[in-house]
């Protein structure tokens, strides 16, 4: 349970995931919050209004899927690094998973890492593909991971 | 330990300062705190209470649980955490409640 | 004797916020900070704050101190005092303050406090071993002053700040074995949770430190899962070698002045302990006397921020400054408030605040 654990269900996953067919198509944000605090800058900080206008700070955030292409800006803004883009088109057996890192050593493009789940396990090898410093330059990189494709909604960090 | 890499501050320090801690000289930054001086250079203990003499070391970082009182140029009960080192400053262990010797 | 209109004492995000809000009206304020630096807790703060825009949402802490500060020092009616400590309140209302070693008697028509709070500690044998240290404590020496605590740190306590500590002990390259909560849940919200689990670090809910172990400093400690009562259940024992253990077992409102002031208190453990009775723009029971920030309840930065708004605007009111503006700018900074306060994150807090009178229900 994610209040004992800190590690969101299966069934949580599954309930910010967008339709199969969405997924086939391209990047995509999955926005793993769910908890009812008094947040709300990740609607402010998409260009394009994929994340909706909160009608009460504490709503949990809603996605208009089609609207969104996957670009990451979120994925900087969320100050709970709670969001991450999938793009599982990218290759017959891959998936592009972009993730939040505020670390360092950052990782260079083109290094094998390992690519961990939500309980820090490592799950797979995973490919860095691109880093960059975050949009808002507020010192957070956005890391593009190629990982298996069946391991697209487990990998969310790398060690 | 200092922190060399940090991946979201900078630390800015004043000038290396050589400093007396307990007879041996140590270097830290002019205007930290004694106590992270102290700290950086591995001395955790800073003072010894009165009764069964336990080592003590600090606790709140921020002056306001007299943890890590220590003796200061002769002067007791300074507040190491708060206490900006200087050139030349003497350090010493403070031995329980401290005393002023005037 | 030095006068100011507005004495601020405090310069967290709440007495930031009071001092730039009366100052603004046209108060002449006077901002005493006992630290070197001005921001109080934001300065130690790497994640992005949570709230909305008018709450610097994804804003680091230690970049909002920054704006705070250049606001502050930038405005003409506000005299900023740096290492200048409060030492009390005389019975004439005079407070003292201490820079260098010089004492400055200061005399001013409305008195803001926002002090902030201080650790709570946890007791168990050795808990005196140098390398025990407060969350906060944590914070500062690594944040400030860059320097690790230890190179392996157990965390007690998995509310926001031990969650937070820890995440940050591991962007300063430090181990974190454990975090140990001995509630069955974990407080933080769970955002921070899941930040520090997908960086492997393991949160023990239902466990407490049975036991601390060193000659001089900390080497081990004991831990154990506990039952309803608290109770440590045998066998279920566990050693992890630390040189660091961290305690995040709440804060506790840094209240002395407001007592020395004969501000009527009470003691409510939701909001951290003994609370000054305050009215809905923060006034004590001591007229001129203002509270704000987690000096008048735990709470955090955004509300810290929005209360110390109101209290400045309703000092500089009470002062006779931006009057026409005070009852809009009052109404919609209460509303703010109650939108940060109203989901279930702020229930505890709302329970402690319905527990509180205000001035002058309670005799004597």
């Amino acid at each position: 349970m994610l209040s004992r654990s800190g590690v969101p269900t299966k069934k949580q996953i599954e309930s910010v995931k967008p339709s199969k067919e969405r997924l086939a198509k391209g990047a995509v944000a999955i926005v793993e919050c769910f908890q009812e605090i008094p947040c709300d800058p990740c609607h402010t900080a998409c260009n394009s209004g994929c994340i909706l206008p909160f009608a009460d700070i504490n709503d949990l955030p809603q996605m208009d899927f089609d609207k969104c292409n996957g670009c990451g800006v979120c994925i900087s803004a969320c100050p709970g690094l709670a969001i991450f883009v999938v793009d599982e088109s990218y290759s017959e057996e891959e998936a592009l998973v972009m993730i939040p890192w505020e670390f360092t050593p950052v990782p260079e493009e083109g290094a094998v890492v390992r690519g961990l789940n939500r309980e820090g396990e490592a799950v797979a090898p995973a490919t860095v593909k691109k880093v960059r410093s975050s949009p808002q330059k507020n010192g957070a990189y956005i890391i593009s991971l190629v990982v298996p494709k069946e391991l697209a909604f487990e990998v969310r960090s790398i060690g | 330990m200092r922190i060399k890499e940090h991946p979201l501050l900078e630390f800015k320090k004043g000038n290396k300062v050589n400093f007396q801690f307990d007879g041996q000289t140590l270097q830290g930054f002019e205007g930290e705190p004694i106590a992270a001086a102290l700290h950086a250079a591995g001395v955790r203990v800073l003072s010894r209470s009165k009764i069964h003499q336990r080592p003590r070391g600090f606790w709140c970082a921020i002056g306001n649980c007299a943890s890590c009182n220590m003796r200061v140029n002769g002067v007791p009960n300074v507040r190491t955490c708060t206490e900006p080192l200087r050139e030349g400053m003497v350090v010493e262990t403070q031995q329980g409640k401290g005393e002023l010797n005037v | 004797m030095y006068r100011a209109e507005v004495l601020v004492i405090g310069s967290g995000p709440a007495g930031l916020m009071a001092a730039l809000q009366a100052a603004d009206r046209g108060a002449k304020v006077a901002l005493v900070e006992r630290d070197a630096h001005l921001g109080g807790q934001l300065l130690k703060q790497t994640h992005m704050f949570f709230g909305s825009k008018e709450h610097y949402a994804a804003e680091r802490g230690f970049k909002i101190a920054e704006n705070l500060d250049a606001a502050v020092k930038d405005h003409p009616g506000i005299e900023v005092f740096e290492d200048t400590t409060a030492l009390g309140y005389y019975e004439d209302g005079v407070v003292p303050l201490e820079r260098g070693k010089k004492i400055l008697p200061a005399a001013y028509d409305a008195l803001i406090m926002a002090t902030g709070a201080q650790e709570n500690t946890l007791l168990f044998p050795n808990c005196d071993l140098p390398g025990i240290y407060g969350a906060g404590a944590v914070q500062t020496l690594m944040n400030v002053h860059g320097v690790v605590p230890g190179n392996r740190v157990a965390m007690v306590g998995a509310g926001n700040i031990g969650v937070i500590v820890s995440y940050q002990l591991l962007q300063a390259g430090v181990a974190v074995p454990a975090i140990i909560e001995a509630m069955p849940d974990i407080g933080a919200y769970h955002v921070h949770a899941s930040k520090v689990r997908r960086m492997g670090v393991p949160i023990y809910t239902s466990h407490t430190v049975v036991s601390a172990f060193g000659s001089e400093q900390l080497e081990k400690i004991v831990f154990a899962e506990i039952d309803e009562k608290m109770n440590p259940l045998p066998g279920s024992e566990q050693e992890l070698d630390v040189d660091v253990l961290c305690l995040a077992v709440g804060l506790a409102p840094l209240t002395e002045i407001l007592f020395q002031a004969g501000c009527q208190m009470a003691y409510v453990p939701e909001l951290g302990g003994h609370v000054p009775l305050r009215s809905d723009t923060f006034e004590t029971s001591v007229p001129g006397i203002f509270v704000a920030g987690d000096a008048g309840a735990i709470e955090e930065a955004s509300a810290a921020m929005v209360e110390g708004k109101i209290a400045g605007m309703a000092a500089a009111a009470g002062l006779g400054y931006g009057k026409e503006q005070y009852e809009k700018d009052l109404a919609n900074a209460r509303e703010e408030l109650a939108k940060l306060r109203n989901g279930p994150a702020g229930a505890i807090t709302r329970r402690g605040l319905e527990k509180l009178p205000h001035p002058g229900e309670v005799s004597g």
